[in-house]
């Protein structure tokens, strides 16, 4: 008696993604987060795009709508719906390509800092003895100082600019991640797979790669997205200060910066959409971080 | 006890010299060193004169010895700015940082323990979400933006409270400048110290909330309540002795962070502390009083850190009577 | 009211009919089903039954400790002849510690780990009575005394963890008795303790609840315990009792297959060199629980009739009072 081929191999009703995709579902902070972040991200992408004007590029501004408030009109027509800055660039416009600034820098920073973490911590894990102990104590006193401190010393001792900002966020994080992939990695190792795939001789490095590498990545990725919140934030402190990206790259630090001067006057407007602006880019990393955290150690739900 | 002491002490003092390593040669060592240490407006002959009188022509070894020398003496040059010892001016400004740092800490303590003891307690309610959604708040929002808003809001659009600077200054034991003792320095002190407390507010409602929930479900609760005991002395003697430990040293070893944080908040409402000088020197280019502020952070976070450890050896009667045994 | 005439005869603890569920995800769990029983003052009961047979919810809901989402559904329980399943808090509290006394398997757990014992035995005075922290601290150490405990000041200033498994036991025995209660509800007190200590507390135990007239019920799964111990025993299966009686009684002719099964198990009931006997199989899982006896997987006697759940029937002598909860109950000897 033949067996009918469907029979025997029965199709999964539910795949790992799926269910995944029914347990973010299920909370509605998450979703409105991830909404959140997918609105940041379009703007960030398309900001050249739907920008109502190119805040930099002089010949399009005009020194006469400087400081005015919100939803006024300026000389050219054109209506400045979150206001205009001191040299009257429009706000809105300056936020999108301040967004775009924002992210890129933030995600860049976090990806660097992970490759890095992903090396460190599996090096670790997998090399054990000496190797291990020296990085973990590194680890250890790196991330007993705050990110803020190590970030300015960095940029104290480099000088400022792009890349030496970014290099500085990748130092903050790299421990992080290292710690986690170091946590995970270790676990993995125990289990009989790892024996079995050394007892087969393989490479080390096979090993780590193809089996170590991707069970340690879910708790990675969930720090990552996370981090990237963290990095976004500390680059606008450290832009804010006036020691982060330069003038030439206005982040939504910056523009807040330069909103400081206009505080006292009243003209709040400066400061207070690129903050907005910030907030929701962070507030929403985090909902969906926090729900991906849930997810992924069920045993942490509150 | 005394065992642990001396041993995490030496472990103090070799982080200590493991930063002034770091310091050492992210000043020296990186980057051109005479650009460093020599004010960028000296002229050719004042360089040669300035690298032979500092030394630089010497080898390396030889001046991080120089460097050790001055540090265990307390000098750490000159700033190019005041021409005053660099030591000295990071540590004339740290009493302002202390005051705000501990005036942040307290908002933080009075409001996020009952705050989230309460959370813990009715998580289902609608207070008790409303915390929690406020918490997630408290470390999304950048601190130097609601610093911002706080100006607006407060003094700005309210007229109650001063932007910036901080208050009269009277000396607290005769030695101490302290501005908290008169009215109006409190008023220049609550703008910055609320903006400063608001993540380590938000991160103590959490942590209370979680350590709350966590006692709630142990047995010696359950058994607290056998014993007919009324839900006050439960809540306020058993479930908050037992959440106490993590939180104390949670809250102090966050208290050094606070210290390093308030640079961006000195910034902001231009508090005349250790950070706006940090930040004044990075942008002025002023080394000595940059390597002056790392190395006396370094040393009171590293301070704070081994309180925390005896701190809470003392206090943990497992900790403290197993070792008595 | 409860009248003097009856006050005597009428018993100090009945539970009737009492059902605690838990409301999950997954469905309902029946924790406890359809249990009655009473104690008499003075009186020690056993509570027999595996884990998850629902003893210690038993206990718990005669103490009104049930956490949400669990619920008493069904039932009631009537000490001292009021309903105290509707008593506001504030009474169930004054009961508490007071009246009825607990103890808990594993003191451990039971005693937080950063107070005193001193803290933590004046407390449970002072919750109920007041009096003079003296007069507490006295009391105190002479509970502590009481229960067998040497150099009884050293105890009160150290923690629990400092103490012996032993000790801390007494300590919880001291503190149930405090007040004076006139039930203890003992939840496997000695299940997690050494097996030489286990016979000190037990022995601790009895001459306490004797010399001071106190009910007692002991819960534990540990058939032998009972027997030199207890006046009555209950036998509880998957939630409900399946068997209750004189000890003697149930013990010499049990009369439900499952507390046969369970004498037979006692392995120093067993010849030397021969085989253990089990139970074969396993208890039903409480959630969503089919109809019909939750025995009948297991028992060598099942039939058609099983189908359908038993009520827990009085047989023979009705002064002896031994019920069973079975379609077949065993025959065995007389009444």
């Amino acid at each position: 008696m033949t067996i009918d081929a469907a029979e025997a191999s029965p199709r999964p009703t539910e795949t790992p993604w799926r269910h995944f995709a029914a347990e973010f579902r299920a909370s509605p902070p998450a979703v409105f987060g991830l909404l959140l972040l997918a609105a940041v991200v379009v703007v960030a992408l398309a900001a050249p795009l739907i920008a109502p004007q190119n805040p930099y590029n002089l010949a399009q501004l005009d020194v006469l709508d400087a400081g005015m408030p919100p939803g006024s009109k300026g000389a050219g027509g054109m209506t400045f719906w979150l206001g205009t800055d001191g040299q009257g660039r429009d706000m809105l416009s300056a936020i999108f390509y301040g967004l775009r600034i924002s992210l890129v820098v933030g995600v860049t920073a976090t990806l660097i800092a992970l490759a890095i973490g992903l090396v460190a911590g599996l090096t670790a894990a997998y090399a054990g003895g000496r190797v291990d102990t020296v990085l973990m104590r590194l680890v250890d006193i790196q991330l007993s100082f705050p990110a803020i401190l190590i970030a300015l010393i960095l940029i104290a001792m480099l000088g400022q600019g792009t890349g030496k900002v970014i290099a500085a966020l990748v130092t903050v994080q790299w421990a992080y991640y290292a710690r986690t992939v170091r946590g995970a990695a270790l676990v993995e190792k125990r289990r009989e797979y790892i024996e079995a795939a050394r007892g087969l001789a393989l490479s080390p490095s096979r090993i780590v790669v193809h089996h170590l590498l991707p069970n340690c990545l879910p708790p990675v990725l969930v720090v990552a997205t996370v981090q990237v919140a963290a990095a976004i934030a500390l680059e606008a402190t450290l832009s804010f200060l006036g020691l982060g990206l330069p003038v030439t790259e206005p982040s939504l630090g910056l523009l807040i910066a330069n909103g400081y001067q206009y505080l006292l006057s009243g003209r709040y407007w400066i400061s207070f959409f690129p903050g907005v602006a910030l907030v929701v880019t962070i507030v929403g990393i985090n909902l969906v971080g926090d729900q991906l955290r849930d997810i992924q150690n069920p045993r942490l739900r509150t | 006890m005394l065992v642990e002491i001396i041993r995490r002490g030496l472990s103090s003092v070799v982080v200590l010299f493991a930063m002034s390593l770091f310091v050492f040669a992210g000043v020296y060592a990186i980057g051109n060193p005479v650009d460093i240490l020599i004010s960028p407006q000296a002229d050719p002959i004042e360089r040669e004169q300035a690298i032979a009188a500092l030394g630089l022509d010497k080898p390396l070894p030889e001046q991080y010895a120089g460097f050790l020398r001055g540090a265990m003496t307390g000098d750490l040059g000159k700033s190019f700015v005041h021409g005053t010892p660099a030591l000295a001016l990071v540590v004339e400004r740290m009493p302002a940082t202390l005051e705000l740092a501990v005036a942040a800490m307290l908002i933080a303590v009075t409001l996020g323990i009952p705050l989230g003891l309460y959370a813990g307690l009715r998580p289902h309610g609608i207070a008790g979400r409303t915390i929690m959604a406020g918490s997630i708040l408290g470390f999304s929002l950048p601190t130097f933006w609601v610093g911002l808003m706080l100006i607006v809001v407060f003094s700005v659009m309210l007229g109650w409270l001063p932007a910036s600077g901080r208050g009269p200054v009277t000396l607290l034991f005769g030695v101490l400048p302290v501005s908290f003792l008169s009215l109006a320095g409190l008023a220049h002190l609550i703008l910055p110290a609320t903006n400063l407390a608001l993540f380590k507010l938000a991160l103590l409602i959490r942590l209370t909330r979680a350590g709350t929930r966590e006692a709630l479900t142990q047995d010696y609760v359950k058994y607290a309540r056998a014993k007919g005991l009324k839900p006050a002395r439960i809540i306020g003697v058993h479930v908050l002795s037992n959440i106490m430990l993590p939180i104390v040293t949670v809250t102090g070893l966050e208290f050094g962070s606070v210290m390093a944080f308030a640079i961006v908040t000195e910034s902001v409402f231009a508090w005349p502390g250790m950070g706006k000088l940090l930040i004044d020197s990075i942008n002025l280019l002023d080394r000595p009083v940059i390597v002056a502020y790392l190395l006396v952070i370094v040393a009171i976070f590293i301070g704070i850190n081994l309180a925390v450890d005896l701190v809470y050896a003392a206090l943990d009667p497992r900790v403290r009577v197993a070792e008595a045994a | 009211m409860v009248t003097d005439a009856t006050a005597a005869n009428a018993p100090l603890l009945a539970v009737e009919a009492l059902a605690t569920h838990f409301a999950m995800r997954a469905g309902v769990v029946h924790a406890i089903e359809d249990v009655s029983f009473t104690v008499a003052r003075g009186e020690i009961l056993g509570l027999v039954g595996e884990s998850g047979s629902g003893k210690s919810m038993t206990g718990y809901s005669i103490m009104g400790l049930v956490d949400p989402p669990g619920r008493i559904v069904r039932g009631g329980v009537a000490f001292d002849g009021v309903e105290i399943t509707a008593l506001p808090p504030a009474q169930m509290r004054e009961l508490r510690g007071n009246r009825i006394a607990m103890i808990f398997q594993d003191p451990m757990m039971t005693l937080n780990p950063v107070l005193t014992i001193r803290t933590q035995m004046v407390e449970a005075i002072h919750a109920h009575r007041s009096v003079s922290s003296d007069m507490a601290l006295e009391e105190a150490r002479a509970a502590l005394a009481k229960v067998g405990i040497a150099a009884p000041d050293a105890r009160l200033t150290a923690y629990p963890h400092q103490l012996s498994g032993g000790t801390r036991q007494r300590v919880a025995i001291a503190i149930a008795l405090l007040n004076r209660p006139e039930l203890i509800i003992a939840d496997e007190p000695t299940t997690a303790l050494d097996v030489t200590i286990q016979g000190q507390i037990l022995h601790e135990m009895q001459k306490q609840v004797r010399d001071a007239g106190t009910a007692l019920i002991w819960i534990t799964h540990d058939l032998s315990v009972v027997a030199g111990l207890a006046d009555r025993v209950c036998v509880m299966y998957a939630g409900r009792i399946v068997e209750a009686g004189a000890v003697g009684d149930v013990l010499a002719h049990p009369r439900h297959p499952y507390t046969q099964g369970l004498i037979d198990s006692v392995p120093a009931r067993a010849p030397r060199g021969a085989r253990l006997r089990q139970i074969p199989g396993m208890p039903p899982s409480a959630l969503d629980p089919p109809p019909g006896c939750a025995f009948r997987d297991r028992c060598t006697f099942a039939d058609a009739a099983c189908d359908v759940m038993p009520a827990l029937r009085t047989l023979g002598d009705p002064v002896r009072a031994q019920s069973a909860r079975c379609h077949h109950p065993l025959d065995q000897g007389t009444a």
